[in-house]
């Protein structure tokens, strides 16, 4: 069993059209795969440093997402992915 | 337009504990991973997470093994019951958990360093046996960890730290190797290929036998520095540029060269079945052979 750990806040969670995008910017090492290989361009590197000292991903156009989910797949630092609305249903 | 996205982008986040779906098969204790920033490592293991989820695998009964190095790291992270064994005996661990275990999905997670160089004999006699495990080697073309030595898997005339002239030694063809040696499934993709090697490891891991993914992985600290490749992202794109897809083809012909410019053949080449280790032998111990 894993020990319990006290979660903080970090992810950031953005309304999509079809359901969510969640961003971890702690987790991010700045390796650009989610804003290259999105299929809709909807990302692009933020300004702001996380603590690790690199630029996490944020949306520009997040009415364009149509959640397809391959930023989850892509990110080898497990620090975005999506959720469709219909998901839990 | 401009103004109405400017105001979307003003549209602050909301803030939650929400975490990455993988998650729920992997340590969370343990995250963020020590892998370097563009390794494919780590979508390796997500695709690897989805396929379990996907195919409604439940955690108790997975196993996962793996060897030194840096995709050895993997057993680590899992929360299934996972196993990181010493350098290049992965698979005799799981033919052993196997056995033992005839229920238990057996997956070894590991590099090319360690399944073909010291765990080679291993690998090859596995898959002789058809013993029901499924293998997934990605393949970096170096020894990652120890500091980018040239091994089994670096194409002919790629710099590496061991070899400062070029590397002077013909390389392994692992699907060629793993088909020949008698798997039942045997597949290559590049990390670029998400979905597909989601696909590839769902099949695989499905599949009753052993089953070989082998999975391109940039590595842009140590075979990427060393070869002018540029960062992880540039190596992807390369490989977007150069996979040629080709199901069922001779993997004889899908070697890998240093040429930047020359196609890299991907797809699934062979998906057959034959009886496996514990069937067989199944049948010899209860007498009916």
């Amino acid at each position: 069993m894993s020990t319990e750990i006290e979660k903080e806040e970090t992810t950031k969670k953005w309304s999509t059209d079809r359901g969510y995008l969640y961003i971890r910017e702690d987790y991010c090492k700045g390796c650009g795969y989610c804003i290259e290989f999105c299929p809709q361009e909807v990302l692009e590197e933020s300004e702001e440093f996380n603590e690790k000292g690199y630029h996490p991903p944020k949306p520009k156009a997040i009415d364009k997402c149509v959640n397809c989910g391959f930023c989850g797949k892509i990110c080898p630092d497990f620090a975005i992915w999506d959720e469709k609305e219909d998901s839990n249903e | 337009m401009t103004t109405e996205l400017k105001q979307k982008e003003e549209v602050k986040p909301e803030l939650t504990t929400a975490e990455h779906p993988a998650t729920k098969y992997l340590r969370e204790e343990r995250l963020p991973h020590i892998w370097c920033s563009g390794c494919g490592l780590g979508s390796a293991v997500t695709s690897l997470t989805n396929a379990y989820e996907k195919l409604e695998i439940p955690v108790d009964d997975i196993g996962v093994v793996s060897g030194i190095g840096c995709a050895g790291r993997a057993a680590g992270y899992f929360e299934t019951d996972s196993y990181h064994t010493t350098h290049g005996r992965a698979i005799p661990f799981a033919t052993g958990l196997k056995l033992s275990n005839p229920e238990m999905n057996v997956t070894v997670f590991s590099g090319d360093g360690d399944l073909f160089a010291i765990g080679g004999n291993h690998f090859i006699h596995a898959a002789r046996r058809n013993v029901d495990m499924t293998v997934i080697c990605v393949n970096n073309y170096n020894y990652g960890m120890t500091g980018g030595q040239f091994g089994p898997t670096t194409p002919r005339g790629a710099t590496a730290t061991t070899s400062p002239y070029g590397n002077y030694e013909s390389p392994f063809n692992l699907p060629d190797l793993a088909a020949s040696a008698g798997a039942i499934y045997v597949a290559r993709w590049t990390t670029v290929h998400a979905r597909r090697i989601q696909q590839a490891m769902e099949d695989a891991l499905s599949k009753k036998g052993f089953s070989f993914v082998e999975i391109l992985s940039p590595c842009p600290t140590g075979y990427g520095r060393k070869n002018d490749l540029g960062e992880g992202i540039d190596e992807l794109k390369s490989y977007q540029n150069r996979c040629v897809i080709k199901h069922g083809s001779d993997p004889g012909e899908a070697e890998i060269v240093r040429d930047p410019e020359a196609e890299i053949v991907v797809g699934k080449f062979v998906d057959t079945d034959r009886p496996t280790y514990c069937d067989i032998a199944d049948e010899y111990l209860k007498g009916e052979k």
